[in-house]
């Protein structure tokens, strides 16, 4: 590894450079880095590396990624890098999937890392990046603020956006949708698939932070558990048998619940909806939470739950709308009536879709909460 | 209700099937995951190609409402030949992707979390499908969020520590794209009032003509325009591109590069000609800068590339080369320039997903390594990979017959016919740019070709994965059929264009 060093000191002719790029042996200049691993991880100094040639069979059974890392020998230092030897037969099993690239990537980025790599525009750039950022942003903050004296003054009543479409939304509102609420009758009906798209961004959003968070593998829920017993001890993770906490969890999350049901419930009524309720309601199950611990909450709401309420939802929520936009664009007679504005039981699809949204809203906020906090229902 | 009135249903069908189908995949186990995805895909591409095929017997396009309320109140979608002809070439390219990476995505996906990657994909195709088709600047903008996310997840599902950096990268700066497309739309609301895009337009021409709100007016179209070349990578905000093609699972690698990033341009070009209205458009001079900052792309992509040792991330800054040629055709400010960047999209989206699986084929039979070196003699151990990688390095680097070729010729056509000074940049930078491409495309190809030495190699048994081989034969295909049927997708791309604005 240290003549290496030394050949890359010496900087080496055109025509060598060329083969080399062309055998793809070494980078024709010395890149930097995407990212640079973290200063004390284990491999990461230069030093770590030759020592794998000694071996560490009887470390076999705790071993991290560290400590394989040690096992990939350096053959020689052309071409053969990243050979990699388990001591352990099980071991190289499990880990041979994901190991080959990412910690030969780690290794052999390693290897681009040396100072005299860098050269001096470079560390040049590096000094003057953070001015320049400053500069840029003071700039575009100055930029927009100008541009922002320039818009209609707010509130105006001749400003571009009171037209003819707010105008049919606030006089025809309430004959057309059905809902006293205009917000709802805006955003349920006359743009219901912009707000369909939005609630499968709820839905999208879960499904990302579940792929990011949940465990799935036994090792991996076992390690947690064992964590988690040793963090309850310390009474870090989870503050149980907080008097105060329950207490007030006892008298608030029922009227917490309650609550965010009669915003759903009355979003076509009046100030309030799906997204509101929803958000309410998932506090109120996050509170839950907090004051009597996931296994009782995991008896109301699991995986499962969220899954089928969501399916349920989504699923209705489309369905649905796609028979309302079906029948509208194509002028066919409507099952759905907007009924007598002022009733509970109004504004066509309004209601229901609300309870969709709601029931959406509620568990993405409780799943980001658990997913977060431990990784997994 | 006749024939001809259902059949402007389906584009209203191809974005419903694939939102519901979305949902419908959460519950779903992997296996059957699948199989309900590939259906999916397979019925919006036989859906798009009737609704290509009946905007091409109409010769106009048709719009329809989505819901009982007409457009400035309600939504409405909008179909011509182009955007069907766009969801047709999406959909064939996102398909075969697929194909060609299910055995690495059960090696790389968590068993538990394969049904997700199907979610993933479905509402990125709707999102896809609802940028394309959308007449609505806001209804752009929540698809546009969907596909952010959706892309996010494709790049973290395989999780090692790199995609994991990766995506919180690609977050971070699509985040920033996202925010100044919202606030450019906010603007552009406040100073018309309107959110459909025909109406935006008419009201755009007559604040042009005044000169009313000259400043935000601008200031919206730059934000817009800087907002969608930030998602979808033009040079100067590339940074988050190679760690998110180089380390994701292949499938995603190649739905990224060849879909996901042309969404955007697709919606850039649509609130050109239809939001701000294309004379208005060259009248901002962004043309310009886009034709500036998308040469520098050619170049400086291509310069990266050829520094790169691993050959997955080689490829992904190849990708940033070939946004800035796109870019370029805009910039050129005229018809030829945006017909020459259309079909640069649809070649680039054939051969850069085809660059993608053929590696990943080769790489496997390397010892997973994506080191250059261990590539040596990889096209005899998996011989259709090899072949896969050769068509499609020829037609980037633009040899005859293949699909890059026409959109090079295109290229050169539009810039020889520009009266504005941008001829001799254009042909120098397409030169230049077309010599760097071969430098490394080719280097590849002769690496992949040369004999290890070593005797006794293992090699893929013939039909071993047949899914995989089906992927490739048909972007090899596909990338013939661009080049050498040419005509016929350069006449429906002038004459959707045409319906376009």
């Amino acid at each position: 590894m240290i003549d290496l060093d030394k050949e890359k000191a010496a900087r080496p002719s055109i025509k060598e450079r060329f083969h080399t790029w062309m055998e793809g042996e070494q980078d024709l200049y010395i890149g930097e880095l995407e990212m640079r691993p973290p200063k004390n991880a284990p491999g990461c100094g230069r030093s770590d590396i030759p020592e794998s040639e000694t071996g560490k069979a009887g470390k076999a059974s705790k071993r991290g990624e560290g400590d394989v890392l040690q096992d990939i020998r350096f053959r020689n230092s052309r071409g053969n890098l990243g050979e990699i030897s388990f001591t352990d037969e099980k071991e190289s099993g499990r880990l041979r999937s994901q190991i080959p690239e990412t910690l030969i990537n780690m290794v052999e980025s390693t290897d681009r890392l040396t100072p005299a790599g860098r050269r001096p525009l470079k560390i040049a750039f590096d000094r003057a990046y953070p001015v320049l950022a400053t500069v840029m942003c003071i700039a575009i903050v100055v930029l927009l603020l100008v541009t922002v004296s320039w818009m209609p003054p707010f509130g105006s009543a001749d400003n571009p956006t009171s037209n003819e479409v707010a105008q049919r939304y606030i006089e025809q509102g309430l004959t057309e949708t059905g809902a006293v609420n205009i917000v709802s009758g805006m955003i349920l009906d006359y743009r219901a698939f912009d707000t369909l798209g939005e609630s499968n961004v709820l839905f999208i959003a879960t499904i990302a932070v579940m792929i990011l968070m949940r465990v799935d593998s036994k090792e991996e829920k076992e390690k947690l558990s064992r964590e988690e017993e040793i963090y309850t001890d310390e009474k870090t993770l989870e503050p149980k048998n907080d008097v105060i906490i329950k207490t007030v969890a006892f008298l608030l999350v029922p009227m917490l619940f309650i609550f965010g049901i009669y915003i759903i419930l009355c979003g076509h009524l009046g100030p309030g909806g799906g997204f509101s309720g929803g958000a309410v309601i998932g506090a109120s199950l996050i509170l839950y939470a907090n004051a009597f611990g996931f296994q009782r909450m995991g008896k109301l709401f699991t995986a499962k739950t969220y899954k089928v309420i969501s399916f349920c939802a989504l699923g209705f929520y489309a369905l649905a709308k796609s028979y309302s936009f079906f029948t509208g664009a194509n002028e066919l007679e409507s099952i759905i009536s907007t009924g007598v504005p002022g009733r509970i039981l109004s504004a066509g699809l309004i209601l229901p879709l609300n309870i969709c949204v709601g029931l959406v809203v509620a568990c993405t906020m409780y799943s980001f909460y658990v997913l977060f906090r431990k990784g997994g229902y | 209700m006749t024939l001809n009135q259902f059949l402007q249903n389906l584009p209203f069908f191809s974005i419903m099937i694939a939102l519901i189908s979305g949902v419908v995949c959460s519950v779903l186990p992997g296996r059957a995951a699948k199989r309900v995805n590939a259906g999916v895909i397979v019925t919006v591409a036989a859906l798009s190609a009737v609704t290509l095929v009946y905007t091409l017997r109409t010769g106009t396009y048709f719009v329809y409402t989505m819901g009982h309320f007409p457009a400035p109140w309600g939504n409405e979608i909008r179909a011509g030949v182009l955007e069907a002809l766009t969801a047709l070439m999406f959909c064939i390219v996102m398909l075969l992707s697929l194909m060609g990476g299910y055995h690495k995505l059960d090696e790389e996906v968590e068993q538990s979390k394969v049904n997700y990657y199907y979610v993933l994909v479905n509402l990125l195709l709707t999102s896809l499908l609802a940028l394309i088709y959308t007449n609505d600047l806001f209804t752009a903008y929540v698809f546009v969020e969907i596909n952010t996310i959706a892309a996010c997840g494709l790049i973290m599902i395989r999780q090692i520590g790199r995609t994991i950096e990766a995506a919180v990268r690609y977050m971070i700066m699509n985040l920033l794209g996202s925010g100044l497309l919202l606030l450019g739309i906010c603007m552009m609301y406040g100073i018309t009032g309107h959110l459909l895009m025909s109406n935006i337009q008419e009201s755009v021409a007559q604040l042009a003509a005044s000169g009313e709100y000259h400043v935000p007016l601008l200031v919206s179209i730059a934000l817009m325009c800087v907002g969608l070349a930030i998602k979808s990578a033009l040079f100067p905000f590339h940074t988050w591109l190679p760690d998110a093609y180089g380390y994701s699972t292949i499938s995603s690698a190649a739905i990224l590069s060849s879909l996901v990033s042309k969404g955007y341009i697709f919606l850039l070009i649509k609130i050109i000609y239809r939001v701000v209205g294309y004379e208005v458009f060259q009248e901002t001079h962004i043309v310009n800068v886009f034709f500036v900052f998308g040469l520098a792309g050619m170049i400086f992509g291509s310069l990266n590339a050829i520094r790169e040792n691993d050959v997955r991330r080689m490829i992904a800054f190849s990708s940033i080369a070939q946004i800035g040629y796109i870019y370029m055709g805009i910039g050129l400010g005229s018809e030829a320039g945006m017909i020459a960047a259309l079909f640069h999209i649809f070649s680039h989206s054939a051969s850069k997903a085809l660059v993608f699986i053929s590696t990943i084929g080769m790489t496997d039979m390397s010892g997973y390594s994506r080191k250059f070196i261990r590539l040596t003699g990889a096209a005899y151990r998996n011989v259709i990979a090899g072949i896969g990688f050769t068509v499609a390095s020829l037609s980037m680097v633009g040899v005859p017959l293949f699909a890059g070729f026409i959109s090079k010729l295109l290229f050169a056509q539009a810039g020889v016919s520009n009266s504005e000074g941008k001829l001799l940049p254009t042909m120098i930078v397409l030169a230049v740019s077309t010599i760097l491409n071969a430098i490394y495309y080719l280097k590849t190809v002769i690496r992949i070709y040369v004999p290890s030495g070593i005797k006794d190699e293992p090699r893929t048994v013939w039909g071993a994965n047949r899914c995989y081989t089906a992927a490739i034969i048909g972007f090899v295909v596909l990338n013939f059929t661009l080049g050498i049927f040419s005509q016929p997708f350069v006449d429906m791309i002038t004459e959707g264009l045409s319906m376009f604005a």
